[in-house]
Formats: structure tokens, C-alpha cells, sequence
């Protein structure tokens, strides 16, 4: 059964036409147009649909568009663009932390719900924190770089 | 006198136009036939072109892999794209700027030795002449092709080569937007699964339509073509549902069943084979001693993070697909065979897909998408493989066994050397007839031919086989096994990983015979400089001090080559740990690459070499099963996890050589082999079977 779902996604409210098979990330992607985060392998292993909801790190994949109805939905075009990029997506780019760059989204996103948590991580947190992400091309430690330095800069700007 | 010879690709593409354009004011088009691949190549070309140009970076735009609009420059594989594109684009350019300066000195009226050229515009004396490459264009014509008589730009006068630049394609990728082939809609698009034949002659006995339609929940539509079966639909999460169930509602006729054992390299050893014998003649059985050992690795996956996806369009007799493998004019060529149609009748165009380090699902989810195009003219089809699709039936990288005996001198060193080679091809690209889902096509095109990359080419299994030490008598025999369980074909380094591992792990196994330290004995009895000169460099770096114990659970050590003994040269030290299982602690590379055209694109490419080689050699084996793959997600074929990673350190040793020398796969096989040797130290006895997993650490524990 095909059904209206309100969620708010990036701040706005959005509705989408999903029925009990179309997991959220399918709705972003081909519903809403948001492709950034990214399909990897549809069985929650990979992290490269990792979105938040609710401010909770969740694999998108398989997670019902149903329940996440009324939540607030974050994915990683949410997170900043080029005119004003979050402090994460800045050091990112600052370390060059990538290669193909397709693990990139679901890795901002699993950094973010991180660095909400605990602002300050030794570099065996963020490992930890990032286990649910795989990256194959081998930029693990540009990425743990960048989000030791994106900690650094929201610590900065919060003593401001 | 001879004409000048031209670099690498401008021989077969020497249009001047085939290169750079002068588009509109303030803007040069740089075609390339290389790709980008996650390896920052179309950064590094930007790079090349600006520079010998004149012109700023901001400048350029690249068109890449187009057969409608960029010179054919085969594959972009083998860590050859700067060493051989490159190059041709920086000559290509440089001819360019040589007409561009010869007109402006006739229209000014001056000596062109008067002229230089400043981000584009022309400066006579060092001062605008109110003259640039746009007021100039359309009286210069490229029409011309490259002559190689242009000089191209000394190293001493580079400010843009050898710069670290930010990769040109990380912003898109770091803001989420549409970067990737998987993320393209086109109008009217299709989604569509492929229900894939289990293997090549297997025949569809029946399909209950009916039960895969109620698995898809939505509309579906079957499109059949001999033996080829895709479901469609417009509805990605239908077809995809459809697409999972439709494994068990398809009955195959000719369907074989696969022993585990075959997924050994000790399989391939009792195998037919077609062999050859290169370099010396027979073994002159006057050494000292003597040592054999045999070193083997199973099959391993290209895992590339996201499964294969292309679309196609078949509209007016004209086919377009949008692929991202790594050779849009093989792909085409292959395309218009299997599908009879004329190469002019095709375009395929590169777009930019996951990593794929090699021969993946890439070209085939291509003709898979170019099939079901043609059977739905005017509709375009997006074809996105699933992860288990990947997992099961993109080509693997064969597994291999290497034996190596050597008769050893009074010195302790190698005076005669016979390595033999047990493998399947590692090359089955387009070109040589190889797409999965043209073989299920009514007539389907011939099986490819059984061989391997040439040796002239850097050789297959082969690859790396020969020893840049000092040996008076060195032989390859490889044995090409040319069925093998699985299809293979290029993974990054081809035969190097194996054959690198087996020479450094027996070279560390003859310094220990001798009693010597294995940096110290390495340097015996090697005289190339370069060689020479990284060894001794990650040495330093890694403070490396002879004689620590083995045994103690914590180990070193090292690993060389110089990749296909004609590229790069890397050194790498490995420190770790071992119980019942490996704990990378930290890890130093030393690599002379000669020309370094982006520092940091290039660090980020060993480092990823590294990491990736680390994941091969402590976790990766394709495991076989019932009627095929049977590791077929995470969990059965689990790779390196951040947690896992050690600290590198990465440092070049400075060359005053102004050729590139591809880098992309340089440090793999010293890293599995750095791998090896420090476990072996740590443990004080030697695993020579990859991968280096805890069962094969506990055996040889409780074997001690």
C-alpha cells in the first residue's frame, strides 16, 4: 500500500508517496533528489547511506521511509555547501581526505553524529566511530585527519 | 636525419586538435582519453596542460573517456596514465604553445625569442603585447599533427607540475551531489536487474513470472533475449525487490557445481597449463646450497565500495552508453561486436563511478544496459548491479602459486634464480571479447582467448616476476592455466602483489640462511641507484636497527620493487603485532616516482596502495561454493576497517628526472611482502599462503 509520509528532511518538510517496501534511502534518492547519499550494497555493511534521524546515525538502506514519518531527516547535503561547507566537510577537503570519494557522504554523516557526541575523540574513537563505514580506496587516514581537525575548529568556534 | 619520435599516445592520436581547444575567451579544453577513477588523474592532466600552456589552472576545462570527443587512448590501467598520457599531453601542449608563439611574433612583427607567455596572454620583452592565445585562435590552426619538435618546458621552470593541487572532482563528492554515474537521471529513464546466467552455456529451463512480480510489491516488465533475462520497471525499489527474488524463481539448465578446493591456489598446481620458459637457460646447479619455497594467494575481488551501474540509450539506430570503466573505445569496440552494430554507431561516454582498481563489473553492467536499451528503443535504461551480483560475477583477480629455488654462491647470495608461476589470465578485458551479458545472447560471441598481458606490456601473472637484484641467471616459468573456476581478470597490479611477495619474502628467507640483517643483505646485491637509494631512505625513516630478536610477537619488515621494473621504485617497513591475529602498528614508505606532478595526489595514491594491500594480505579470499561465489557481501568478504589501519608515513626520494613513473601501484606488492616478513619476524617462522588469516597464524603457532 502506497501512502503520503511527511518527514522533514535538512529542515524541510517534504512528503513523499513510499509503501512498506521503499526503504528511505530510495526515497531521497528518487523521490526528493537527494543522491548524495549513496547506495553501497543494501544490507546495512557499508555506511554509504548513512543519514541521520533524529540525530541518530542510521543506515538508510533498509530503514522503512515509514519510520522515519515526523522525524527530522539529515543527510549530507544538509550538513553545508560550497558557499558555506561545515567545518567537516571544509577539512575534508582542506586534508584532501578521498579518493573515488563515494564512502564520503555516509563517512560525514557517521563524523557528525561522532563529533555531537564527543567533541574531543582520540584517534581510536574516531576509528571506532567510522568501523561502520567502509572505505576501499584507502584514504582512512586523510579522513580520521580531517575530522581530528574538523573537531578542532567546532571546539574553536564554540569558545567564541 | 629521423623525425623526432612521438610520446605514447600522440603517435596513435597526433592531431593537434585531438588535444586542447581554445573554446571561448579565458577558457582551453584539454581532452584526454584517461579517466578519472578515484585517483586524481584529471587533476594531475589539468595540471600538465596549465603548465605547459602557460596558462592558470582556473583555466581549464577537461573533457575525459568520450569516444565522441576525445583521442583514444585504450585503457587507464597499470599506473600508466601519466607516465604515457601524461607525457603525450605535455607535448601535445607544448607544440601547441610553439604555434601559438610563432603567430604572434608574425603578427607583432618580432623575434619569437622576444615572446613569453604569462596565463595566457603574450608578453614581448616581458610586457603585455595586447596579444593571447583567444585574440590569436582563429589563426592558428591544430588542425596540424604533433611533429615532437617543440621543446617542451624545463623542470627548473615549473610552477603549477609539482605543486599539491586539490583534486578538481573531491568538492562534488564532499557536498553530496550528483558525482557519480549511479546518481544520473535521464528523462524517461528505466530502472532494470538482470537475472544473471550462472555461467556461460547455462540455459533458462523456466521462470515463474507470477512470483517474481508479487515479490516486486510493483510494476515490472520482463525483457528476454536468448538466455539474457532483465526485469524493468520504473520503480528502482519494485525492480530491485524483483531483481533479489528472481535468483529463486528462475530454474537454469547447465549449471555445474564448484568444489571449495578450487578456490586454493595448491588447485592450480595439478591443472593444464599452457607454459613458457623466459630468460636464462637451464639452472647451472654450481651454487653452494640451495633454497625452494612456493608462496601462494587466493582469488581476490575488486570490492569496489558501490556495485557496477551504466545507462544506455538506444534511439535512431544510434546506441549511447554511460560507463564508468576504464576504456570507453574498447568497451565500444567489444559493444559493436557482441551487439552488431558498426563502432561509428555507438558512443560511450565516462562517467565517474566507485573505485574499481581494475577489470570489475563495470563494462559488463554496461552491455547489460546496452542490451536491454536495444530491446526498448527511445527508453533510456539505468542498470545498477546488486552488491551480491558484484560480489558473485564481476572478474576476480586470479589466484596464483609461486615457486622460487635458487642455488645459493659462498657469499650467501643468489647466483642462479628460477621462479615459477602457476595462474590464471589477469587480463579478460573488452577487446578481447569478454562481457558477461553477451554471452547469454542467442548467438553468443566465441569464448576469449586464453592469454595473458604480454611481457612487452609488463606482463600478467609475470608481472614483477624478475628480480631487480644482481643474479647471474634468472628464469620465469609460467604455467597459464586456462580454465579456471572463475572468471579473471586486472585487479591493480596484476600478477605484482603475489610475485613481490614470494621474491622479498625468499630474499628475507636467504638473509636469514646467511645470518645477515635483511636491509643490509638486500643492498648486497643490488647496484641500481634508485633502488638503492629508497631502500636506504625508509630505512632511516623507519630508524630500522639490525638484529632485533625474533619471536617476541612484535615484528619488522621490509619489502621492495620497482613496479613492473619500469615504473615507480618503493620501499615500505611494516611494524606489528601478532597473537592469533595481525596488528598493523605503523608503517614507512619510501618511493622515487621520478617527476612528481601533484605530491600530495600522489602520496594519497601509495598510501591507498598500502591500505589496500594490507586488507588483501590480512583478510581478502574469494571463497567458492555450491555453483559459484560464495563470499558475496561484507561479512564473507570482509576488508580493512578504519580500527585497523596503522599510522603511515610516506616520503619521496628526489629525482632529477623529468619523466613520471606511474605510482598507482607501486607500493602493493612491498607492502604484502613488508607484511609477510615482519610476521615472520614477530612469530620466528614464515607463513608463505595469503591471506595471513588467524587460522594460519594459530597452525603455525602450535606448530613451533
Amino acid at each position: 500500500m502506497t501512502a503520503r509520509i511527511d518527514l522533514k528532511v535538512n529542515g524541510k518538510t517534504v512528503s513523499v508517496a513510499a509503501d512498506e517496501n521503499t526503504p528511505l534511502l530510495a526515497a531521497l534518492r528518487n523521490d526528493l533528489g537527494l543522491v548524495g547519499t549513496r547506495f553501497g550494497c543494501g544490507l546495512e555493511q557499508c555506511g554509504c547511506c548513512m543519514v541521520l534521524i533524529d540525530g541518530a546515525p542510521v543506515k538508510s538502506c533498509t530503514h522503512p521511509t515509514a519510520s522515519a514519518a515526523g522525524k527530522s531527516v539529515t543527510t549530507v547535503e544538509g550538513l553545508g555547501t560550497h558557499d558555506k561547507p561545515h567545518p567537516l566537510q571544509q577539512a575534508f577537503i582542506d586534508e584532501q581526505a578521498g579518493q573515488c570519494g563515494y564512502c564520503l557522504s555516509g563517512i560525514l554523516i557517521s563524523a557528525k553524529a561522532l563529533l555531537d557526541r564527543n567533541p574531543s575523540p582520540t584517534r581510536s574513537e574516531i576509528a571506532q566511530a567510522l568501523d561502520g563505514n567502509i572505505c576501499r580506496c584507502g584514504s582512512h587516514n586523510r579522513i580520521m585527519r580531517a575530522i581530528a581537525k574538523a573537531a578542532t575548529q567546532l571546539r574553536a568556534g564554540k569558545k567564541q | 636525419m629521423n623525425a623526432p619520435t612521438l610520446p605514447g599516445a600522440l603517435t596513435d592520436n597526433p592531431g593537434l586538435n585531438r588535444w586542447v581547444a581554445f573554446p571561448s575567451k579565458g577558457k582551453v579544453a584539454i581532452f584526454t582519453g584517461k579517466v578519472e577513477i578515484g585517483q586524481g588523474v584529471l587533476t594531475a592532466m589539468a595540471q600538465i596542460a596549465a603548465e605547459e600552456l602557460d596558462v592558470a589552472l582556473e583555466r581549464i576545462a577537461i573533457a575525459s573517456g568520450d569516444t565522441d570527443k576525445t583521442p583514444n587512448e585504450g585503457f587507464t590501467a597499470g599506473s600508466q596514465s601519466l607516465q604515457f598520457g601524461g607525457v603525450a599531453l605535455r607535448q601535445a601542449c607544448a607544440e601547441v604553445r610553439a604555434l601559438f608563439l610563432a603567430q604572434a611574433a608574425s603578427k607583432i612583427g618580432c623575434d619569437v625569442k622576444e615572446l613569453s607567455i604569462k596565463d595566457g596572454g603574450i608578453l614581448r620583452n616581458g610586457k603585455a603585447s595586447g596579444q593571447d592565445y583567444w585574440t590569436l585562435a582563429g589563426a592558428v590552426s591544430l588542425a596540424g599533427n604533433a611533429t615532437g619538435n617543440a621543446q617542451i618546458k624545463a623542470m627548473s621552470d615549473y610552477s603549477i607540475i609539482g605543486q599539491n593541487t586539490a583534486r578538481l572532482d573531491l568538492p562534488a563528492k564532499v557536498f553530496g551531489e550528483a558525482a557519480f554515474i549511479h546518481d544520473m537521471v535521464l528523462d524517461g529513464m528505466k530502472h532494470a536487474r538482470v537475472v544473471r546466467q550462472p555461467k556461460r552455456g547455462a540455459s533458462i529451463a523456466s521462470v515463474d513470472e507470477a512470483a517474481i512480480r508479487r515479490a516486486a510489491k510493483g510494476p515490472v516488465e520482463f525483457v528476454r533475449h536468448g538466455n539474457f533475462l532483465a526485469i524493468v520497471g520504473e520503480n528502482e525499489t519494485a525492480v530491485e525487490a524483483a531483481g533479489a527474488a528472481a535468483a529463486n524463481h528462475v530454474v537454469w539448465n547447465g549449471v555445474e557445481q564448484i568444489s571449495p578446493q578450487q578456490q586454493e591456489a595448491s588447485w592450480l598446481l595439478q591443472r593444464p597449463s599452457i607454459d613458457r620458459t623466459v630468460g636464462a637457460p637451464e639452472p647451472t646447479g654450481r651454487g653452494k646450497t640451495r633454497h625452494e619455497a612456493t608462496y601462494t594467494r587466493g582469488h581476490l575481488a575488486h570490492a569496489s565500495i558501490a556495485p557496477s551501474c551504466a545507462l544506455a540509450e538506444y534511439r535512431d539506430g544510434h546506441l549511447t552508453v554511460w560507463t564508468h570503466a576504464q576504456g570507453v573505445y574498447p568497451l565500444r569496440n567489444t559493444l559493436a561486436q557482441s551487439l552488431g552494430l558498426e563502432p561509428k554507431a555507438i558512443s560511450v561516454r565516462h562517467v565517474q563511478g566507485p573505485g574499481c582498481y581494475g577489470h570489475n563489473g563495470a563494462d559488463d553492467v554496461a552491455a547489460d544496459a546496452a542490451i536491454i536499451a536495444m530491446q526498448m528503443p527511445g527508453k533510456p535504461v539505468r542498470v545498477r548491479w546488486r552488491r551480491e551480483e558484484e560480489f558473485a560475477f564481476e572478474p576476480m583477480s586470479p589466484a596464483m602459486a609461486v615457486k622460487v629455488r635458487a642455488e645459493i654462491d659462498d657469499k650467501g647470495h643468489p647466483s642462479d634464480w628460477t621462479a615459477e608461476i602457476w595462474s590464471g589470465t589477469h587480463s579478460a578485458r573488452p577487446g578481447s571479447g569478454n562481457l558477461l551479458g553477451a554471452e547469454a545472447l542467442p548467438n553468443p560471441p566465441p569464448p576469449a582467448k586464453h592469454a595473458d598481458v604480454p611481457d612487452s606490456n609488463g606482463g600478467g601473472a609475470t608481472r614483477n616476476a624478475d628480480p631487480l637484484y644482481d643474479i647471474a641467471a634468472k628464469r620465469i616459468i609460467h604455467h597459464l592455466i586456462p580454465e579456471t573456476p572463475i572468471r579473471t581478470s586486472a585487479l591493480r597490479g596484476l600478477g605484482a602483489m603475489p610475485n613481490v611477495f614470494a621474491i622479498e619474502s625468499f630474499i628475507d628467507e636467504l638473509a636469514e640462511k646467511a645470518g645477515k640483517d635483511p636491509v643490509a643483505y638486500r643492498l648486497e646485491f643490488l647496484t641500481d641507484p634508485r633502488a638503492r637509494g629508497v631502500i636506504e631512505h625508509v630505512a632511516k625513516m623507519a630508524k630500522w636497527k639490525a638484529g632485533l630478536p625474533a619471536g617476541t610477537g612484535r615484528g619488522r619488515g621490509i619489502g621492495f620493487s620497482r613496479y613492473k621494473n619500469r615504473a615507480a621504485y618503493s620501499a615500505v617497513i611494516v611494524e606489528l603485532e601478532v597473537d592469533e591475529t595481525i596488528r598493523l602498528r605503523e608503517v614507512w614508505c619510501s618511493t622515487d616516482a621520478g617527476l612528481i606532478v601533484n605530491p600530495d595526489g600522489a602520496i594519497n595514491q601509495l598510501e591507498g596502495g598500502i591500505i589496500q594491500s594490507a586488507s588483501w594480505v590480512l583478510k581478502e579470499q574469494v571463497r567458492l561454493e555450491g555453483t559459484g561465489v560464495s563470499s558475496i557481501d561484507w561479512d564473507t568478504y570482509p576488508v580493512i576497517r578504519f580500527s585497523e589501519v596503522p599510522e603511515i608515513h610516506i616520503e619521496f626520494v628526489k629525482s632529477a628526472s623529468d619523466l613520471p613513473l606511474g605510482l598507482g601501484e607501486a607500493t602493493a606488492g612491498p607492502t604484502a611482502a613488508a607484511i609477510g616478513n615482519a610476521v615472520s619476524h614477530a612469530l620466528g617462522a614464515r607463513i608463505r599462503d595469503l591471506p595471513l588469516t588467524r587460522e594460519r597464524i594459530m597452525a603455525t603457532l602450535l606448530a613451533q
